[in-house]
């Protein structure tokens, strides 16, 4: 097994998909010449050619538009947004056209597309640089979401996501491209609404996804030192969201937090609860407990951005609360 | 406007009784026949709307037919069409049953989309009419995009979208229209200039008046043309779909037109935003009537043939009408069908 970053995971995978089905096209700001904000669609210019892999004008309506016209008559097309920030842009587009196309038809018009790009914060990005919008999406019927966490789900899922035949809202962290893990050699696709047990544990469930997966394990790490035995719950795909895996974790467990990058009014943890309260409240010892980002727009300052994220000592103070340690 | 032309480029046929006759002269009696068509449908629809069998909004296209019918009539089988939610008339110009695009109305099984899309969402992907879009310029990128499929194919097919002229200060229009005209696309994008946003009127809502003007910002051909005489919107069309079929080439075609009703069903013919006066001198330029004295003038009908025509259509209409009264309901499981795709053949 080849150990890789998240960032060459996302390569390998929009490479072997070009190369598996000629309909796949690559398109976006800086994605052919420049070779991709990110460096993600580095050297695909070269193999594929100007007319897979295209260079779009910073307008995100337009080219999200395209794409799904173009898929609207049988092509694939992936979209990549520089950022999921500017794909506000293209909202109307993403919702509008592309999750309802198909039912609006009565089933007669294909829409596989995947729009993808990192999202959530970074370092001192600023508020308008430094958001996560996966619950925006993952409300809207037709749409699926998809949050990978390391570079084998960032793989194994990019493959699933051009290969399905539904749009698919691929958020990638922008802070993960630089972290490094092993990746299965040879054909490697993880199918879409699968969640993935990251830890294995007795006493808590945390619930997390993408950046907040290895801040979830590293907590973990400590809590085992402290005689907690966390299972950490990644849950790879937002929608449509594995609930047999968390209702199996938490009733195990009796115990859950949910960690996740984004505002807290209506989040992601939000919809996770009330999976969790309406199957297997009777299995609760404790409320479930949340721990999000800070209810305001990112500030710039570093300290200030630093209390409004999601940290190890936040879940771990989380889990104690929910164990009855504190 | 310009005044209705009169084709010099293909002379009709005639018979020894003078009767003239042809290909030529069976295409123009039919542009008629489906101009009636969507005249007499689209009377229909409204009669159904006012008696609750049709829902939601509902945008009729009175006044606009030679658009549809003289720019469809220019395409082939296999080319893309998009349109606004104002798109009746370009459903049946394209060859959608009256049947199956009333039942859609009425919400019916039997409908294009089995009920699920409306008045604003009419399609028939095998005639590649995709769509009845409501969100006023969204479908323009659409269109960029069917086009962008053609050249990324190699293949010589058209995509044309049709909006009305307030999408054109939409940001979708500029940028749909840049890259098209960046990446050379075979697309055709059709202002139908009904003068009326609503009840914004163009000059109200728009710095330049003059639609086909903007094709220069994307150094684009363009053409504005009288869109109330449908053999110049067919010569129109030709060139622009010649453009993009052999030259690979983008045009921005303004058809000047009117909007004889309200916006939809629910709004006023004329009142704070135009006056009874105007709708009145307007409907003198009705298409119909325009297309009708023109075949009567150049002897290609005779009256007899006009009525029989008129009445034809007002037949199919109502037909179409008691097809989709009587039409079941979607099961109540359709509900969920068509939100994803089939999983394993499992809608």
């Amino acid at each position: 097994m080849a150990v890789i970053t998240y960032r060459d995971a996302l390569n390998q995978a929009l490479r072997e998909e070009m190369h598996h089905d000629t309909s796949v096209f690559l398109m976006g700001e800086e994605v052919a010449v420049y070779q991709g904000a990110y460096k993600v669609s580095r050297g695909l210019l070269d193999e594929f050619g100007p007319m897979r892999v295209v260079d779009t004008p910073i307008t995100e309506l337009g080219f999200a538009g395209l794409g799904v016209g173009a898929a609207m008559v049988g092509l694939k097309p992936v979209i990549e947004f520089m950022t999921w920030n500017f794909a506000l842009l293209a909202i109307d587009q993403i919702v509008n056209s592309a999750a309802k196309m198909r039912y609006m038809s009565g089933g007669q018009v294909p829409m596989s597309i995947v729009f993808r790009g990192p999202g959530g914060s970074a370092l001192q990005l600023g508020a308008q640089h430094s958001q996560s919008f996966e619950s925006w999406y993952a409300h809207i019927p037709g749409l699926k979401v998809v949050m990978p966490a390391t570079p084998a789900d960032a793989k194994g899922l990019l493959k699933a996501a051009i290969r399905d035949p539904d749009p698919v809202v691929f958020i990638e962290g922008e802070m993960l491209y630089n972290t490094k893990g092993e990746v299965p050699d040879g054909e490697h696709i993880v199918p879409i609404g699968k969640a993935d047990i990251k830890r294995a544990g007795r006493d808590v469930t945390i619930i997390c996804h993408s950046k907040t997966v290895p801040i979830a394990l590293k907590a973990a790490e400590q809590l085992a030192a402290d005689d907690v035995d966390a299972e950490v719950i990644d849950l790879r795909t937002i929608r449509p969201l594995d609930v047999p895996t968390i209702l199996a974790s938490v009733a195990k467990t009796h115990r859950c937090v949910v960690a996740e990058e984004g505002w807290h009014f209506c989040g992601i943890g939000a919809q996770v609860v009330d999976e969790i309260q309406k199957a297997i409240f009777d299995d609760l010892d404790a409320p479930v407990l949340r721990v999000t980002g800070a209810d305001v727009p990112m500030p710039y300052n570093k300290h200030l951005e630093k209390a409004s994220k999601v940290d190890v000592a936040k879940i771990i103070a989380a889990v104690n609360t929910v164990c009855y340690r504190s | 406007m310009t005044a209705p032309s009169k084709s010099k480029k293909t002379p009709p046929k005639r018979t020894a009784t003078g009767q003239v006759d042809g290909p030529t002269a069976e295409m123009y009696r039919d542009w008629l026949r489906q101009m009636l068509l969507i005249r007499r449908f689209e009377e229909k629809a409204g009669e159904a709307y006012s008696l609750g069998k049709v829902g939601g909004f509902c945008h009729l296209y009175i006044g606009q037919e030679a658009v549809a019918v003289g720019s469809l009539a220019a395409l082939r089988k296999d080319d893309y069409i998009t349109c606004s939610y104002r798109e009746h008339g370009h459903a049946l110009a394209r060859g959608i049953s009256a049947k199956r695009c009333m039942a859609e109305l009425f919400g019916k099984a039997a409908g294009t989309s089995g009920g699920k899309g409306g008045s604003m969402h009419i399609f028939d992907a095998s005639l590649g009419f995709l769509g009845g879009h409501g969100i006023v310029g969204g479908h323009i990128p659409l269109t960029t995009g069917m086009a962008f499929a053609a050249k990324y194919r190699n293949t010589d097919q058209v995509a044309v979208c049709y909006f009305g002229e307030a999408a054109v200060n939409n940001g979708a229009f500029h940028e749909a229209l840049n890259m098209a005209a960046l990446w050379k696309l075979p697309a055709i994008y059709i202002c139908e200039n009904n003068r009326y946003g609503m009840g914004t009127a163009l000059e109200r809502a728009s710095a330049v008046y003059d639609i086909s003007e903007r094709a220069r910002s994307y150094d684009m051909a363009k053409e504005a043309v009288d869109g109330q005489d449908v053999l110049t919107v067919y010569e129109a069309m030709c060139r622009a779909v010649k453009r993009a079929r052999e030259e690979k080439a983008p045009t921005l075609l303004e058809i000047r037109t009117y909007r004889f009703m309200g916006h939809s069903m629910s709004d006023p013919i004329h009142g704070h935003y135009r006056t009874k006066d105007e709708v009145e001198e307007q409907r003198l330029r009705d298409p119909i009537r325009v297309w009708l004295e023109h075949l009567t003038a150049e002897k290609l009908l005779q009256d007899a043939e006009a009525k029989a025509m008129d009445a034809a259509a007002i037949t199919e209409s109502e037909e179409a009408f008691v097809f989709a009264d009587a039409a079941p309901e979607p099961e109540p499981g359709e509900l969920y069908t068509d939100v994803y795709a089939p999983v394993n053949g499992v809608r």
